[in-house]
């Protein structure tokens, strides 16, 4: 089932129902069509509904008013504004995943401007823009500003490109604005202070999230700004805010639902008062936040200020400490007193016995993510197997975790698998390549294995350590949800990636680098790649000759050869057979134009 | 510096490095990858061009238990058909891949080793795949000096060694580091940092403050709102900062909050006491006893409404 709304195959909708055909279509049907269809939300349901009849296409085509592009070049803006025309929120995913690990060139491409151009003119009561792993650019920005007079909402993720004077713009413009959300995005210093472009009178804003901004703000602007915000639930802050500005803005919101506290550390020199007095108005106003669940930044922490956050953590259901390089000891204060948290992104620095705590309160876990303070290959862990384990016995109900580790055994993986059959999430980082089981020697097959067969809901797999073809025929066998796949170096041969090609019915994102698996895997898969959002090979055993005759057999599949040298973070010259990435997506559009020099479309 | 003179083989500039036996897979290609490995050093990019990387051929070295696939794959199509024996052979746990639907997977184990210390295998792009933004994650430990992170460098340490008069630990340790101090100037809403540890003089900061500020405050000056920097706006260079004659005066602050002229005292006790730097118009510069630095100050929740 295609989850692109820019649907390949409903174009081969065939109706066979006797409302189209020779009779004219039915209003009176439509309508009341229509009128149910736009209660269907999950755009799942919508592609399936949209592939009954003609009939139905098109009233679901007439009511879908949030549009999902998985990839922005499988379709064109043209093609899919032409299909939806009631459109009010759109979400675009650009560049793939593995691109965020330097594995191609920044230019490579997933650029906003042809698609806010073509919504300006077909969407003018546009609200909602959600962008992920997109090129954007002032111009993009004011270009949006200007032409969405309603617009609400914007939230750019792993985005780049844009600076301070785009943001400018839509604060100035955009009166409605709600949200204004930047994660994990890049921002250029344009020397503007955008803060001050918000309207003078009394704003909208929910959510104001600009935590991973690297530049200075106008701290007295936003104070202002906060509070003229009534409505204000979201606030998260980059890590230049100090204690005393954080503390001044809760006094002034202390409705805040989700809060990043900025660097938690950064300290001014105000009047003569030792930590604990300190602590105690922090305390006081953390206190008065009633309706905090949401707690991140930490950016720069003094430990000697966490105590300060205890009033809330009763109530939190959601703590990002992923910036936080605490002891155990540190992490202990404050996780026993969390009970209600179901998501938890932490640094290895807590060490298996932070786990060990967490998984002691947390019993209402969902989603762990555990991240290493050094991301180094030959260094002894702080966080293992017995953390892994200690998560699983603690955390029944989980159902997403990441982890980043140096050791890991078969029988902690396999521990997991049994204690948490709710996983969706598995994302195993063991980051020494190619790393066996710590303890017995064995590849961590078994392991993986006992994930798939157990987790029977599970839908994301992140694979690493020493894994031979067995663990991909258990991934082809067991994992029927499957949606994504990650995989680097591990596999022994093409069997691997047929075995994973052959079987995973629901497969759509899968992504390996430098596993020994080449053309004939690749023609093995063919029969998949029209039913899959992208393929993903970086440095395996693929033939520029072998992508060629794919490219070939399947027109309506775009095959990219890059050639870029990560480590020089520059485009390879040299033979122009060799290349360092494969991505392969379907795509109802002719190759793009867009390509830089490093990039061949065949 | 021409490269090869015609000789297309042995390229003078080519630079031969060592690494270990089967060290890793480089996942990029050229760059530091220890392995056996040719790198153009000094050739410019058109004889790369000329001579196709030679790496390419290493590649594919049977090594125990390792393969190079982090070469661009240049396969001929007469060997990408089978998998190359070297591969089934040299894994460290065996597999007969007789019957994939059965159980018929044989596996020998390694000696159990309780850590994995054989020779680390050289870096590779993008591994472990911990984007940039995560990296370098400051030390908070509260049992060591505080690593000098560029914006706390002072700010966060001052308290401890005020209050527990303990010698200013951060400063041994931040002699081979940056410096940095905020700067603000009267009538520019942004503030900036500089690092002092790139001046030796106070004329190199002078010239400095004037670089940072010059467009700004035209920027200021100019009517158009957003702060939209417009040319016509002529840019005046800053000067005098520190002998206020001019416009403007250089002012700094130090960890007691007192307000000094900058220039009385020698250059590395300056950069020693100094917290921040202000640019202040000159007419204000008149009475510079201590003044609180900050229009707010703490006070309890409870005297709020």
């Amino acid at each position: 089932m295609s989850e692109e709304d820019g649907d390949h195959h409903s174009s081969e909708a065939t109706s066979t129902n006797s409302l189209s055909g020779s009779h004219p279509p039915d209003q009176v049907l439509e309508t009341v069509l229509e009128s149910v269809l736009q209660f269907l939300t999950c755009r799942r349901d919508r592609n399936a509904a949209s592939l009954v009849c003609r009939s139905w296409h098109r009233a679901e085509a007439f009511t879908r008013s949030e549009l999902f592009i998985g990839n922005c070049y499988s379709v064109s803006p043209a093609r899919a504004f032409a299909r939806f025309s009631k459109v009010r929120s759109i979400y675009i995913k650009g560049r793939p995943r593995f691109a965020d690990f330097n594995l191609m060139p920044h230019n490579w491409g997933a650029h906003f401007r042809p698609w806010v151009s073509a919504m300006a003119r077909a969407y003018p009561w546009l609200e909602k823009v959600y962008l992920k792993r997109i090129s954007l650019t002032n111009d993009d920005l004011a270009l949006l500003a200007d032409s969405f007079h309603q617009f609400k909402e914007l939230e750019l993720v792993f985005c780049e490109g844009f600076g301070t004077r785009g943001l400018s713009k839509v604060a100035y413009n955009c009166r409605q604005l709600r949200v204004l959300d930047l994660s994990d995005t890049e921002v250029t210093d344009d020397n503007v202070d955008w803060i001050s472009c918000f309207p003078e009178d009394e704003t909208c804003l929910e959510s104001l999230v600009f935590d991973c901004m690297e530049n200075d703000i106008n701290f007295d602007a936003l104070e202002r700004l906060v509070a003229r915000s009534p409505l204000l639930k979201k606030l998260r802050l980059n890590r230049y805010a100090s204690m005393r500005q954080l503390y001044q803005l809760l006094l002034r919101a202390p409705q805040l639902t989700h809060l990043g506290t900025g660097s938690f550390g950064l300290i001014e020199n105000i009047q003569n008062l030792d930590d604990n007095q300190e602590c105690n108005y922090y305390y006081s106003a953390f206190a008065a936040c009633t309706s905090l669940v949401c707690l991140s930044g930490f950016k720069d922490v003094m430990p000697v200020y966490l105590p300060s956050i205890h009033p809330v953590c009763a109530n939190l259901t959601s703590l990002n400490f992923s910036y936080t390089n605490i002891n155990p000891q540190q992490f202990r204060s404050v996780i026993v007193h969390c009970h209600k948290l179901q998501t938890l992104w932490i640094l290895d620095s807590v060490c298996d016995e932070g786990l060990q705590a967490a998984s002691e309160t947390c019993k209402d876990l969902r989603e762990l993510r555990v991240f290493p303070v050094d991301a180094d290959e030959d260094i002894e862990g702080p966080v293992s197997e017995v953390g892994l384990q200690a998560i699983s016995e603690g955390c029944r109900k989980l159902q997403s975790i990441l982890y980043f580790c140096q050791r890991m055994t078969n029988e902690a993986v396999i521990a997991m698998s049994r204690n948490c059959p709710d996983l969706l999430v598995f994302r195993l980082c063991i980051m020494g390549r190619r790393q066996p089981d710590s303890v017995t020697g064995k590849p961590m097959d078994e392991g993986f294995g006992a994930i798939v067969k157990n987790c029977q809901k599970l839908t994301r797999l992140a694979v690493s350590g020493l894994l031979t073809d067995k663990a991909f025929w258990y991934i082809g066998q067991y994992g029927k949800l499957v949606r994504t796949l990650s995989v680097a170096f591990a596999g022994d041969s093409d069997m691997g990636l047929r075995y994973v090609l052959e079987g995973c019915p629901r497969l759509q994102k899968l992504e390996i680098r430098d596993s020994p698996f080449g053309d004939a895997a690749l023609h093995a898969g063919a029969h998949r790649y029209y039913n899959m959002r992208f393929l993903w090979m970086s440095s395996c055993r693929v033939s520029r000759q072998g992508c060629e005759e794919i490219a070939r057999s399947m027109p309506r599949l775009v095959v990219e050869l890059v050639r870029y040298d990560g480590e020089e973070g520059s485009f390879m010259e040299g033979d122009s057979n060799s290349f360092t990435v494969l991505y392969a997506y379907r795509s109802l559009e002719p190759p793009r134009n867009d390509a830089p020099e490093s990039v061949t479309i065949l | 510096m021409e490269g090869d003179s015609g000789d297309g083989e042995a390229c003078p500039q080519l630079e031969l490095r060592l690494g270990p036996p089967g060290g890793g897979g480089g996942g990029g290609v050229g760059g530091r990858e220890d392995l056996w490995a040719l790198k153009n050093a000094a050739c410019s990019s058109k004889n790369r061009h000329d001579n196709p990387p030679l790496v390419l051929s290493f590649g594919y070295f049977p090594t125990p238990n390792q393969y190079s696939p982090g070469y661009p794959s240049t396969i001929s199509p007469s060997q990408h058909q089978r998998v190359p024996n070297s591969f089934k052979e040299s894994q460290r746990s065996e597999m007969q891949l007789t019957d994939p639907k059965g159980e018929t997977f044989s596996e020998t184990t390694a000696p159990p080793t309780s850590s994995q210390k054989r020779t680390a295998p050289a870096p590779v792009v993008g591994w472990p795949p911990i984007r940039s933004f995560r990296k370098n994650i400051s030390n908070t430990s509260t049992n060591q000096a505080k690593q000098p992170h560029p914006h706390t460098a002072l700010e966060s340490q001052n308290k401890r060694n005020l209050e527990n008069e303990k010698p200013l630990t951060v400063k041994s340790s931040a002699k081979e580091k940056s410096l940095f101090v905020k700067i603000n100037m009267d009538g520019v809403p942004i503030g900036r940092k500089v690092d002092l540890r790139t001046f030796d003089s106070y004329e190199k900061l002078s010239s400095a403050v004037d670089q940072l500020f010059r467009g700004l405050l035209a920027a200021q000056k100019d009517s158009s709102a957003g702060g939209i920097q417009s040319k016509e706006v002529e840019e005046k260079p800053i000067t005098g900062l520190l002998d206020g004659r001019e416009e403007y005066t250089l002012v700094y602050e130090d960890y007691e909050g007192d307000r000094m002229l900058v220039g009385d005292l020698p250059w590395q006790m300056f950069i020693s006491t100094v917290k921040r730097l202000r640019v202040l118009k000159s007419s204000e510069v008149s009475d510079l006893t201590s003044k609180l630095p900050y229009k707010t100050v703490l006070i309890p929740c409870k005297t709020i409404l």
